[in-house]
């Protein structure tokens, strides 16, 4: 089976700065990667990077064995890569529901049909719904967006991720700013994902992930500082120097 | 030889005219992010306030004056008590709220000009030491538009200096670069906000007097100008004084050829740059901070 | 809901028979024009697209049948047929330029595309008839019936209006309708979600434009006449007046926008000749104190009140 994610050399700058400088990271099917790194590490930039709304200046990115690199961002959903984002970007003015539809049209072909109303998709619906059983937001699957709590819009987040069927899954901080409860029902979820699904996540929040993560990236002003398993990483000396010492 | 000559001179007279009616536009646009769809509306106001005070007896330059104070006015009052409103709304909502409001004060003005004026083009009467022709060879060239083109010069020249000497000035450059950061530096955005509006829409007032013995006065003349300073702005870049310079000049030639040797896509051939512009550079003509 | 549909068909078809001559032609330019403004609302409303230059496709629509009919000599059919698809393809020539950018870059190349049609049309005289326009245009005999009495036109066009309503309608609530809206309110996430965000709005500027063109061929078989002032700019505003002040982003909201405009243009003209003014005063009263429109503003009022 291909690597869920091959970079090699990955190059990006802003205006002269790099913000991503000769990063090569490889992730195997099916694994759970956790991504660290301090503010400004370019972690954010990576996914972007990866979905394709970044386009990077060099370097190669591949997904299951396919060439993404420069690949717009709805090919690249296509291909099987979801993510969630670190700000949120929900539809405000729509429901839960219709959001989770929103995402599962994407990867299907019907995203194209002008003529059916939608809401006679009795299937997608369905299927949108099963979606937020999954994250536990069945309940408030009719309410406007506007209308729930930051914890529930984090979760919606997961859900549109997860209603795109990845097969690499990225998800952007997705336990920033939850309640304790909050963050406990999520990390249920996190667990229930199936191994056809891979994951890189970055989150700040250690113990949650940690324990999700099967082996850690750190990053550091956009390079790969080093890469091991939790008892590896837990005591390296310069990763110990990035986050207490400078 | 002769024609070449004579068009290329009122084509300088209209680039000078477009520069009074842009140069306005731009800085607004630039430092405010505001579309003054309004312009055209202020250039023609200025024209009709021009015509009353000639009318009344006033001397020319008291005239421009009296006309740019009088738009420089109400553009103060839109400002302060219209589009202030607007401010608090999410950037998206923002712009196309701008727009549509400048666009329903247009249509309040120029009817209101419509009223207090009548629908006869009147043209705006010059005292008897600009009027008259001179002469170069077989050649006769109006006085008036070579002082036009004189004038605009010296506005230009005066703008710069304000905006490179003065510390209003500084402040309204820096403001164009980045608001934001400006702003954080304590920069009076308020008070920067209305003077600009009032600068910009008094430079246009003036350009309406100034053009009223050349293009005459009459309804229709704000959405006959409107597109230009529009045309102009995109060509030139936004908030920049030299980009308004030289694309003022840039469509006065244009338009003035245009119209004497293509009369019937005079208009095609204006608007034409301006789509190639956009469409070949959409950001870069926003700058970054973006559309 | 049905109730309240059943009662505005009946009120509609009533029209020709409770309202003498004048007002049904009213109510035909209403109609007329709540198709322009429909088709606009495509782009404004729900595809958070604002453009400055629609008039040029219910003018060009409305010039190419008037020439095709005086100057080509084509049937009726023949030529709205030719005036729809060539209107078609110029939106969607239009489209691939205007959609170089969103926002301000878009209402600047739609306003510049706008006045070059304006332009034309305007000066090309031996073309287009210039400032006199084109004359002696006639209606069309469908199935062989007169439409030259009020009535008999209102009837046409309000027909006309419910199938390109309800095509718009059937737009707005299908899958890819869906996609528009979302691309209005999260572009860069609807992209990441895998979906085609600029061939969305394309197809949309489409059929915002052929639908501008229906609207524009009713505009000239009831004038019997077209003239340059059509695709002015100030054609272009009153149409984004209507739909701002209707309600953008909603089904009702154009045509309540238009009727407003178009009974401030006819009758209240009459009383008041300060309409105009009238107008700019209400738009920005909206536009400042009820910016989602009349028709979610009323909605709104009414559920509050209920509410309490």
């Amino acid at each position: 089976m291909a690597d869920a994610l091959a970079i090699v050399g990955l190059r990006k700058s802003f205006g002269g700065l790099p913000a991503i400088n000769g990063v090569t990271i490889t992730v195997r099917a099916g694994e759970r990667r956790l991504l660290l790194g301090p503010n400004g590490a370019g972690k954010t930039t990576l996914f972007n990077l990866i979905t394709g709304e970044l386009r990077p200046d060099g370097g190669r990115i591949e997904v299951f064995g396919r060439d993404t690199t420069g690949l717009r961002p709805d090919r690249c959903a296509h291909l099987g890569v979801g993510r969630t984002y670190q700000i949120l970007t929900l539809f405000p003015r729509i429901t839960l529901v219709q959001n989770v539809v929103l995402a599962l049209l994407g990867v299907s072909a019907r995203r194209w049909d002008p003529l059916t109303p939608l809401t006679a998709h009795a299937a997608l619906w369905t299927r949108a719904r099963a979606v937020l059983a999954r994250v536990g937001l069945d309940d408030r699957a009719d309410r406007p967006v506007v209308e729930t709590s930051y914890g529930e819009q984090r979760r919606l987040e997961i859900a549109m991720a997860l209603a795109q069927s990845p097969r690499l899954l990225l998800l952007d901080e997705p336990f920033a700013g939850l309640s304790q409860p909050e963050r406990h029902l999520l990390q249920g979820v996190l667990a229930a994902i199936p191994r056809d699904v891979t994951v890189l996540m970055i989150e700040h929040d250690m113990d949650v992930a940690l324990a999700l993560a099967d082996r850690i990236t750190v990053l550091h002003y956009g390079q790969v500082i080093v890469e091991g398993t939790r008892a590896e990483i837990v005591t390296h000396p310069r990763v110990r120097e990035i986050y207490l010492g400078g | 030889m002769g024609f070449w000559l004579i068009q290329g001179l009122n084509g300088l007279a209209l680039g000078g005219l477009l520069f009074l009616l842009s140069s306005g536009f731009s800085l607004i646009f630039g430092l405010m992010r505001v579309a003054n769809l309004t312009h055209g509306a202020f250039f023609m106001l200025g024209a009709y306030v021009g015509l009353s005070a000639r009318w009344a007896g006033v001397g020319f330059a008291s005239s421009v004056l009296l006309g740019g104070l009088a738009v420089a006015v109400t553009g103060g009052l839109v400002e302060r008590l219209i589009l202030r409103r607007l401010v608090t709304r999410p950037p998206a909502q923002r712009t196309l709220a701008q727009v549509l409001v400048t666009l329903g004060l247009a249509f309040i003005i120029a009817d209101g000009c419509l009223w207090l004026w009548g629908g006869d083009p009147m043209p705006l009467p010059l005292p008897a030491a600009l009027s008259g022709a001179v002469r170069v060879g077989t050649i006769a060239f109006p006085f008036y538009r070579l002082v036009v083109v004189l004038i605009a010069v010296v506005v230009a020249a005066a703008l710069w200096l304000g905006l490179e000497r003065t510390r209003a000035g500084a402040m309204i450059r820096a403001g164009v670069d980045d608001m934001e950061m400006a702003s954080g530096l304590g920069l009076p955005v308020s008070r920067l906000f209305t003077g600009v509006f009032c600068l910009g829409a008094g430079l246009a007032g003036m350009g309406g007097v100034l053009g009223g013995p050349i293009l005459s006065v009459y309804p229709g003349l704000d959405t006959d100008m409107l597109p230009l300073a529009l045309v102009v702005v995109i060509l030139g870049g936004i908030g920049s004084l030299s980009g308004a310079l030289t694309g003022s000049f840039i469509i006065g030639f244009i338009y003035t050829f245009g119209q004497a040797l293509l009369p019937d896509l005079a208009y095609v051939i204006l608007f034409l740059p301006m789509v190639l512009v956009l469409v070949v550079r959409p950001r870069g003509l926003f700058g970054a901070r973006g559309a | 809901m049905k109730g309240f549909a059943v009662l505005i068909a009946a009120g509609l078809l009533a029209v020709p028979v409770v309202a003498p001559p004048y007002y049904v032609n009213v109510a035909s330019q209403i109609l007329i024009a709540a198709v322009f403004a429909s088709s606009l609302n495509l782009l404004v409303g729900y595809a958070g697209l604002t453009s400055l230059g629609h008039a040029a496709y219910l003018g060009f629509a409305a010039y190419t049948v008037g020439w095709l009919t005086t100057r080509a000599g084509l049937g009726h059919l023949a030529a709205a047929v030719l005036a729809l698809g060539l209107t078609t393809i110029m939106a969607a020539f239009f489209g691939l330029l205007a959609l170089r950018g969103t926002g301000l870059t878009f209402l600047m190349i739609t306003l510049a595309l706008g006045q070059i049609l304006w332009g034309i049309a305007y000066r090309w005289v031996s073309l287009t008839g210039g400032d006199n326009g084109l004359t002696g245009l006639t209606r069309p005999r469908p199935l062989g019936l007169d439409l030259t009495p009020p009535a008999a036109y209102y009837l046409f066009t309000l027909a006309v209006t419910a199938v390109t309503l309800a095509g718009i309608a059937m737009y707005v609530r299908s899958p890819l309708g869906a996609a528009v809206q979302g691309s209005r309110d999260q572009p860069r996430r609807l992209q990441a979600l895998g979906h085609n965000v600029w061939m969305v709005r394309w197809l949309t500027f489409v059929l915002a434009g052929a639908a501008a063109g229906v609207a524009g061929l009713l505009f000239v078989y009831y004038n019997q006449f077209v003239a340059p002032g059509v695709l002015a700019l100030t054609s272009s505003a009153e149409a984004l007046l209507m739909v701002i002040a209707g309600g953008a982003g909603t089904l009702p909201g154009p045509v309540v926008g238009a009727a407003i405009v178009v009974a401030l243009k006819t009758i209240v003209s009459t009383y008041l000749t300060r309409w105009v003014m009238l107008l700019g005063v209400v738009f920005v009263l909206i536009v400042v104190f009820m910016p989602e429109g009349i028709v979610p503003g009323l909605a709104r009022v009414w559920r509050t009140r209920w509410r309490s």
